[in-house]
């Protein structure tokens, strides 16, 4: 049973890695708290949600609701965070206007969409499901979890191993140094936009999957377990927030399982306030350090 | 040396790689001016922020007056007497003149919450006595005209001189001046070093990050040359002016000429 | 002693406005609540979570312990600011994201727990609350939150707060306890929200645990960026419009997440010192020289 419960937490952690990934690296790099990442997640499970309704496979609906997410997140980076990045206004502000922004487009999601729940067309989840070693492994869990190790093996080739990745790197040192250097930052906010759009919107589609249930209000829940995994992973750091998400996604089956499934939603706030307590840099971060 | 003011060993700072401020030893004697200079990128502001609290060193040991401060928030600093100014002006854009130096006072005011609300004698007296300080502080900065208008509405040179103005209401032990100069016309300039020079005079001990070279030599007692973090140079300014190594630290750079120009 | 009579006219008025006379000064207790902490340069996104606290904590103390009002609005306040010193405390050195991210959560965590618990009435929520508050606890409230704010803001008090706001690290460097500012401003506004949140309780006789989410968070936060910071009244006046808004144009009831939205959105990115620029001075006594 253990091993069951286990395995189904690596599924949903690895959902909440893939989701935190992009939230941590558009801190990082972009030095903002974009709450609007929450709602790219609602917005990839819709649009592939209408893309299957159409006819499309989900093999083909599943990365063309993430671009076109991503196309959108630059967009709306464009127009809410640009205009402050410019005029260098405090990070609170950027926090705000991002606020402002998610109760605007979570209010209109729900004037046209309405939060019933939504189910993808027949046929499209692949209900299969495989022993393996005593465990039911379906085949939707397999399609989520090669998706995300695909996805995030890309992104650390990236960013480990091109010259793209060295300036993300350098932008997420020093700014100005970065752009001294060389660094195109205009551009590559924009792809770093692009990228946290795409996985947000494939996170949702994953989780669409997974529970077969779509409705407007999906990413707000899954924003605060993302608050959650990168203040553990710490802020900023790729691989805090990969095992952060695992780690949390784990320890909610878990909660479900022993506990009562119930208090399962809790699990992310607790381990925040505590990790704020004993270890306020996460298990990885650095505190960002103050500059004059 | 337990008589410095100000005591920095072996301070060292990275970030990542670099060493901003690589094992800078120096020691500021009560009533002087020391003077802190070097190329841009030499780590001088960064000396500034670890003195002030902004930044925790890597290693070494920051004192002031013989007690070791280095691991204490920089509000606590400033109530041992510490205060700074900006290189990039940091104002309270939207606060008058007036309240800008008043909140620089805020150590020395005793009344708290319940006296404030109460608004009882002690209170009043306290305010009006602050606010009677902090007009003489301006006058002596020479900005008492500009009062009453908003501190980010006032021209660049006052801006930085209100900026001396807020320091100067903490009545600091050791006032650290990062590019006070800088930006300013030559009269404004000119002005700055008389008020320098009377804050000398009436017994300030002063750590001064400045550009201007004629200025520098002018008022400073002693000073510290860094180049890429490191000293390359300490003493009286004719020793450091002359100095081949502080020359070639310049080379290329305007204020190169002003070296060779005055000697 | 010849009873007081209320004018017929305003008390028809009352009779048929009454939840939104109450709701006005209710709102206005909240903006309040927001504008300490925004005004030492922090932000709260548990405004609504603390208003929860303290609306549950006053039903319970007199529905189950029989307390009366007063007893009750303390303890209103008191277990908000126990919240706020549990999660707030750590977050004080951090920058000021860690705070904002930490209340976020607390808005669902609590309803979470509202919601399972019998205690508390579950899901259904509490009723039958005693309607014991009224127009004088209220605006008495309001106007004594407002008058000890405007008193505090014209002192040291007020002129540290401005400049952490302004600019953290130059306040620092003149010697303000920033961790004490900012942890003090965080349990006062959770003290006032959950006042707020108290009161609400004994004029609706009714509470549910999905009241005090995320919408109601940024509702709150929408009052005091729309009015602005300059003085205490700036975010009162906020409260006003934006609860008067949604009555006078009924249509745009069903749009309330809509209008908060773009209300921070715009206030944020075209006018950040919101509706009333005036600023209250912050010297308690006159500012011009003795000659
Ligand atoms: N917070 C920081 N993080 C990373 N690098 C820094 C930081 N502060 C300063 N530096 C680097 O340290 C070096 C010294 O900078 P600075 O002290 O500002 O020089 P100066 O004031 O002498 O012109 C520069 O290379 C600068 O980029
Ligand atoms: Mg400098």
């Amino acid at each position: 049973m253990l091993a069951q419960q286990l395995l189904n937490g690596l599924v949903v952690g690895s959902t909440y890695a893939l989701f935190a990934l992009g939230f941590t690296l558009m801190f990082g790099v972009l030095g903002v708290i974009n709450l609007v990442y929450g709602f790219y997640l609602s917005l990839g499970a819709f649009i592939a949600l209408f893309a299957t309704q159409a006819g499309l496979s989900i093999w083909l609906a599943l990365p063309a609701a993430a671009l076109t997410t991503g196309v959108i997140a630059v967009v709306l980076d464009g127009l809410l965070l640009t205009p402050l990045r410019k005029a260098k206004a405090p990070e609170l502000s950027s926090l705000m206007v991002t606020l402002g922004g998610t109760l605007f487009l979570y209010s209109l999601a729900n004037l046209l969409f309405s939060t019933d729940i939504r189910r993808f067309p027949v046929g499209v989840v692949d209900a299969t499901a495989y022993d393996i070693a005593g465990m039911r492994v379906s085949m939707t869990q397999l399609l989520i979890m090669g998706a995300v190790v695909v996805m995030v093996s890309a992104l650390l080739f990236v960013m480990r191993g091109t010259r793209l990745g060295l300036g993300l790197r350098a932008m997420a040192e020093r700014p100005d140094t970065a752009e001294l250097m060389g660094v195109d930052s205009a551009s590559l906010v924009r792809l770093v936009s692009l990228i946290c759009g795409t996985l947000a919107g494939a996170c949702g589609v994953l989780i669409g999957l997974n529970y077969n249930a779509i409705q407007p209000y999906m990413g707000e829940v899954m924003m605060l377990k993302g608050f959650a995994v990168i203040i553990l992973g710490g802020l900023g750091d790729i691989r805090g927030a990969l095992i952060g998400g695992l780690l949390i996604g784990m320890l909610e089956t878990l909660t479900a399982g022993y506990i009562a499934s119930t208090w399962k939603d809790a699990v992310g706030f607790v381990v925040l306030v505590l990790t704020l307590w004993i270890r306020p840099s996460g298990l990885f971060g650095r505190l960002a350090a103050k500059r004059a | 040396m337990s008589a410095a003011r100000l005591s920095l060993t072996h301070l060292t700072i990275r970030f990542g790689g670099l060493a901003a401020v690589d094992d800078v030893s120096l020691s500021v004697a009560p009533g002087t001016v020391h003077g802190l200079i070097g190329p841009n990128g030499a780590g001088k502001t960064t000396v500034f922020n670890l003195v002030s609290g902004l930044l925790a060193p890597s290693s070494g040991t920051i004192m002031l007056d013989g007690k070791e401060i280095e691991a204490l928030p920089s509000w606590s600093r400033a109530g041992l007497g510490l205060a700074r100014t900006f290189q990039n002006i940091r104002m309270f854009a939207q606060m008058t003149a007036l309240e800008t130096v008043m909140t620089g006072m805020h150590l020395r005011m005793k009344a708290g919450p319940v006296a404030s609300i109460l608004r009882m004698g002690r209170f009043r007296t306290e305010e009006s006595a602050a606010r009677d300080r902090a007009y003489e502080i301006l006058d002596l900065v020479g900005l008492s005209q500009s009062a009453q208008l908003r501190s980010g509405d006032l021209p660049y040179g006052d801006q930085r001189r209100l900026e001396i103005a807020r320091a100067l209401a903490l009545e600091p032990r050791l006032l650290l001046l990062d590019e006070p100069a800088a930006g300013m016309n030559p009269s404004e300039t000119q002005q700055l070093e008389d008020l320098l020079g009377r804050l000398k005079q009436q017994g300030y001990t002063i750590l001064l990050v400045e550009h201007d070279m004629h200025f520098v030599m002018r008022l400073c007692d002693e000073i510290t040359v860094l180049n890429f973090g490191r000293k390359i140079a300490e003493g009286r300014p004719e020793a450091v002016r002359s100095n081949p190594q502080v020359i070639e630290a310049y080379l290329g750079t305007r204020v190169a000429k002003s070296l060779a120009g005055g000697s | 002693m010849p009873e007081f009579v209320l004018p017929e006219v305003i008390d028809d008025f009352l009779f048929t406005y009454q939840n939104l006379v109450y709701s006005l000064g209710i709102h206005g207790l909240l903006a309040l609540s927001m504008y300490v902490v925004l005004a030492v340069g922090q932000l709260s996104l548990g405004q609504a979570a603390f208003m929860g606290l303290g609306a549950y904590a006053s039903a319970l103390l007199t529905l189950k312990l029989g307390w009366s009002l007063p007893a009750a609005l303390a303890g209103a306040m008191l277990i908000p600011a126990a919240a706020a010193l549990i999660i707030g405390s750590p977050t004080l050195r951090l920058s000021g994201v860690y705070l904002a991210l930490a209340t976020i959560g607390l808005g669902e965590v609590q309803r979470l727990a509202f919601v399972n618990s019998d205690f508390t009435g579950g899901a259904l929520g509490l009723s039958g609350i005693p309607t014991k508050a009224g127009l004088v606890s209220i605006y008495g409230s309001l106007l004594v939150a407002l008058v000890l704010l405007v008193l505090v803001a014209r002192s040291k008090i007020g002129r540290a707060m401005e400049a952490m706001r302004e600019d953290e690290l130059a306040a620092g460097a003149l010697g303000i306890n920033l961790p004490a500012y900012k942890l003090g401003a965080l349990v006062a506004s959770a003290m006032l929200a959950g006042l707020a949140g108290g009161l609400n309780a004994h004029v609706s006789s009714f509470i549910s645990p999905n009241d005090y989410g995320f919408d109601a968070a940024v509702t709150i936060l929408s009052f005091a960026l729309l009015g602005g910071l300059g003085s205490p009244f700036a975010p009162i006046l906020g409260a006003v419009i934006l609860t008067l808004l949604p009555e006078v144009l009924r249509s745009l009831a069903n749009y309330r997440g809509l209008v908060s939205g773009s209300i921070i959105v715009i206030a944020v990115m075209f006018m950040p010192r919101g509706l009333l620029i005036w600023r209250m001075g912050r010297i308690g006594v006159s500012s011009r020289r003795p000659s």
